[in-house]
């Protein structure tokens, strides 16, 4: 079993972003869970989002501490929460920065850095980032195609918002892809 | 077919396809998304069904007590605070034999206020004469309340039913499910056709005043319905199996139970993380396995008591507690297995949406084996 957990901030969809990749994930014949850990619900609040993957039916229900990938949104959360801890050995960590990173990763774990917010604004209009960063992990984890992911962002969202989004997946997939 | 979605869209869907034909609810965390979908379902006429909006929770189960005596097939969603406005009309709808459908988000009980997972809630009104069945995942949470419709408007039973699920930890997961159709849905579940029903061609009371000449007659009546549930529950899940591929028959079931020295019991979501840890314990060769309690009321003691036998020992789990008393699953099975030298130890966990891991699993069995029970896991002792 494989698992995520997303880090950000209240309103930038992390459980969106959590749910569109299990849907993905399951489009691939992968068995796939995901739910939030909900906390206040007030925008700009640290939150969490949990994905799980795995080859037969997906029993445990407790949170991730262990995860194998990480997805960090806002970057100032680094700060104020421990994101990257758990994180197991050859895992990869994916943070939305358009700054060199003045934190560590730890030892054996492989730290991606993406300007997902400059990406959104350009694709989107919006900051929101949770669709850059679910290319990103695409890129970066192998646990989704880019199809599915494309499929899953059509069926939640109407055409052209839709579109945008998908165009923002893409610039971040190539980004880290051609970086790999 | 399966689908992967959110639980609580996967039980709307559920519901959908028993062609409720009056919903009454209030929405309530983490509840809410259930009533949505349905109300969604109604204004794009994807279901048929009259949605009466309310100003609170009393009044929507009253909506459906009116609905049901009527002759309509009725629904209801809450939990926690939203349950306990209702629990007047909770004793009601069962007193007056209505076959009521209602889903439950388990949630802890305020004070102080929480949102998050436990069972305190439904357990707190077991006494109502609903039967309760308890969902492990998003599947057993669809599937039960197809169940639960053609069990409780049995001509033999007539009594509503709590579909519980923990909230969160399963509305608010996405998780494969596979979806039952209109078609299979509607060869299982004949439409509702209840003995009395009111016509004003035909006048007949619900819910009268019963003197103590009479009373003691009406009680003894439903607690008779509620054990002939385990027969229609047997007979349902059965069918049930043989439509749709899942049997729910029994009232129980057992986890890698047959040799094990130390049983867990639980209800609900806690199970799947239960039998995670099993696995690990029977490689480090540990003989544990899980008994899951799917149905609560009526309360399968004697097929408890019947699987317990070869046990050295059991570990209960309760998300709930009956204060100054002890947690209600393990008062249940220390009666199920009264005469027996069975130890029966039991751990209040979980409560207000703390965490349950594999881990804490180990712990208790451990604990189990060479500690005391009775006690609340998992305390923080610098806040006591």
């Amino acid at each position: 079993m494989r698992e995520l957990r997303i880090h950000g901030r209240g309103g930038q969809g992390s459980v969106t972003a959590a749910e569109l990749i299990a849907v993905a994930a399951f489009e691939g014949g992968v068995f796939a869970q995901a739910f939030p850990a909900f906390g206040v619900e007030r925008r700009g609040a640290p939150v969490q989002a949990f994905v799980r993957f795995d080859d037969k039916k997906i029993r445990k229900r407790s949170q991730v501490y262990e995860p194998d990938y990480i997805i960090v949104q806002d970057s100032t959360l680094i700060k104020d929460v421990n994101v990257f801890m758990g994180v197991k050995l050859g895992g990869i960590v994916i943070v939305n920065t358009e700054k060199k990173p003045d934190y560590k990763v730890p030892d054996g774990v492989k730290l991606i850095t993406i300007d997902a917010t400059s990406i959104a604004l350009k694709a989107i209009g919006l900051p929101i980032t949770n669709t850059s960063l679910m290319g990103a992990f695409a890129a970066a984890s192998g646990e989704i195609q880019f199809s599915a992911l494309e499929k899953a962002l059509n069926h939640r969202f109407p055409k052209e918002l839709a579109a945008k989004n998908i165009d923002a997946a893409r610039v971040a997939f190539d980004i880290v892809k051609g970086a790999a | 077919m399966m689908e992967i979605t959110e639980g609580s869209h996967a039980v709307a869907e559920a519901v959908r396809l028993c062609r409720p034909q009056v919903i009454s609810a209030y929405p309530i965390t983490p509840q809410t998304h259930i009533v949505e979908a349905l109300a969604e379902f109604v204004a794009n006429c994807q279901l048929d069904a009259e949605y009466i909006t309310v100003e609170n929770e009393l009044s929507a189960l009253s909506a459906c007590v009116g609905a049901s005596a009527a002759g309509s097939r009725t629904y209801s969603a809450t939990t926690s605070q939203g349950l306990m406005l209702m629990a007047e009309v909770c004793f009601n709808a069962a007193g007056m034999r209505l076959p009521i459908v209602m889903s439950i988000a388990n949630r802890a009980m305020g004070a102080p206020l929480s949102i998050w997972n436990d069972q305190q809630d439904s357990i707190s009104l077991r006494d109502s004469g609903w039967l309760q069945f308890y969902a492990e995942d998003n599947q057993e949470a669809t599937d039960l309340h197809v169940l639960a419709y053609k069990v409780a408007e049995d001509h033999s039973i007539q009594l509503p039913a709590f579909v519980c699920f923990d909230g969160f930890i399963l509305s608010h997961t996405y998780e494969p499910v596979d979806m039952l159709t209109q078609e299979d849905v509607d060869k299982y579940l004949p439409k509702f056709n209840p003995l009395e029903r009111l016509d004003a061609a035909d006048p007949i009371s619900f819910g009268m005043y019963a003197t103590p000449d009479y009373y003691l007659e009406f009680r003894y009546e439903m607690d008779q319905a509620q054990k002939r549930a385990k027969a229609v529950i047997a007979k349902a899940g059965k069918e049930f199996g043989a439509m749709f591929g899942r049997d729910y028959s029994a009232l129980i079931e057992g986890y890698r139970l047959e040799d094990a020295d130390t049983a867990i019991i639980a209800m609900g979501s806690i199970c799947g993380t239960i039998k995670d840890s099993i696995d690990e314990m029977r490689a480090e060769g540990k003989k544990v396995g899980l008994l899951k309690i799917r149905v609560f009321r009526p309360f399968p003691g004697e097929e408890i008591a019947k699987m317990l036998s070869h046990v050295k020992r059991v570990a209960v789990l309760d998300k709930n507690i009956s204060l100054g008393a002890k947690g209600a699953t393990v008062m249940e099975i220390r009666n199920a297995l009264y005469g027996s030298s069975i130890p029966v130890k039991g751990y209040v966990l979980g409560l207000g949406g703390r965490d349950v891991r594999k881990r804490d699993l180990k712990e208790i069995v451990a604990l189990c084996e060479k500690g005391p029970g009775d006690q609340f896991y998992g305390l923080r002792k610098e806040l006591i």
